[in-house]
């Protein structure tokens, strides 16, 4: 056994480099640089017993508009895609909100508004956003208490950052679709579209 | 002795590690350069009888840059996440336009993009907001966008075709192009096309 640690971990001393340049993959030059690259994680590092059909928990969380936004608000008139990112300024979160940024049509065609979710404080928020050119949606922190509203909708990571997570809630405030994605891949956008289109 | 090469082996492995997330000392990505042939890559064919007519080539499963009917082929590597591709759209669409007012330069120089990590359907998004007319490719799995040294997005790649199916790079860069009328005679001058080439 002693004599396998030495060839392992040489393999890994040049492994560890190819893994952690994976995640660099079809980054935006909009970001110049400014990404911090995470390496390949864990795919999902937490287990939400949330599950389709249950009543969405209700939250209330600040949002860079300056007030405070309740899901509880758009019960009634609206279905809402909550999507969880787990940290601002890392590779695909910093392209995931783009690409819903420029499908604003999608969710209105389908009645829905977008709810952008992140544990980082409303500073790094605001900063972040205004690199991407600004968004269309509500962006809420998650900030304090650390990652509440994540950890009721069991999607808080180990390292108390939030999973890559979709969740599709209509009009009376059921959860429709749960897509709690590899941390490491964006979710396909295609499935979102999807899901939406049922609530017609 | 064994402890100390297995300590020195785990300092290597955090010392890569780290050097790899930061960036630094690690190589940057490039596109690959000016002068050299453009990678091979099979690049699925347009199912649309249009698309496939734009590019001259016939109904099928791949066919390659060099098999593109036209003298110059501009390649876009883009995703319909990247901001900054979102910002270029226009630019790029402005250049097209330019071309299209040139009679001479009518179905000389061609465009593809390349959507890394873009679905079918993302790359249908992409077209239909920004009104894009030349074929996009998507490159759900980075295939082609490792081909071309995963670049950032957006990256221009022109390529000078021959009459030998060579292809040869004449422009390579990530970020925009600038001005379409300075881009439009840059490649014309590095092509040849100006010359009547």
């Amino acid at each position: 056994m002693k004599k396998l640690k030495t060839p392992l971990l040489v393999l890994f001393a040049f492994a560890s480099p190819l893994l952690l340049a994976a995640a660099a993959y079809g980054l935006s030059d909009q970001f110049q640089g400014k990404i911090y690259a995470v390496g390949t994680l864990k795919p999902v590092d937490s287990a939400t017993s949330l599950k389709v059909g249950d009543k969405a928990p209700d939250f209330s969380l600040p949002s860079l508009s300056g007030e405070a936004l309740a899901l509880s608000r758009f019960f009634g008139n609206k279905n809402v895609v909550v999507s969880f990112l787990p940290a601002a300024w890392t590779p695909v979160c910093s392209e995931q909100w783009p690409g819903y940024n420029i499908m604003k049509s999608l969710f209105d065609e389908n009645d829905a508004i977008l709810l952008g979710v992140t544990v980082d404080n409303l500073p790094t928020l605001f900063a972040w956003t205004e690199q991407m050119g600004g968004v269309w949606f509500p962006v809420l922190s998650d900030f304090w208490p650390h990652g509440q509203v994540a950890s009721k909708y069991g999607v808080l990571r180990s390292n108390g950052t939030s999973e890559r997570a979709l969740f599709l809630i209509d009009k009376q405030g059921i959860i429709r679709y749960i897509d709690v994605h590899d941390i490491n891949e964006r979710p396909n956008l295609e499935n979102l579209a999807r899901e939406l289109e049922k609530l017609k | 002795m064994r402890r100390i090469a297995v300590i020195l082996l785990v300092l290597l492995c955090m010392v890569q590690g780290a050097l790899a997330s930061t960036g630094e000392g690690g190589k940057e990505p490039s596109p690959p350069p000016e002068g050299a042939a453009l990678p091979e890559m099979k690049l699925p064919v347009p199912p649309k009888l249009e698309q496939r007519d734009y590019l001259g080539i016939k109904e099928g499963e791949y066919f390659k840059v060099s098999d593109t009917k036209a003298d110059v082929v501009i390649i876009e590597v883009f995703s319909m996440y990247c901001p900054f591709c979102q910002k270029e759209a226009p630019n790029v669409n402005a250049l097209q336009g330019l071309i299209a007012k040139r009679p001479e330069l009518i179905g000389r120089i061609k465009f593809i993009g390349i959507g890394a990590g873009n679905s079918t359907y993302e790359v249908h998004a992409f077209r239909n907001l920004y009104g894009i007319s030349f074929p996009l490719v998507p490159d759900v799995n980075f295939t082609f966008h490792k081909a071309l040294g995963e670049v950032r997005t957006p990256c221009f790649i022109v390529v000078r075709l021959g009459p030998d199916k060579s292809n040869k790079i004449i422009y390579s860069r990530v970020g925009s192009f600038g001005d379409p009328q300075q881009f439009l005679d840059l490649i014309l001058q590095r092509s040849g096309l100006d010359k009547g080439k």
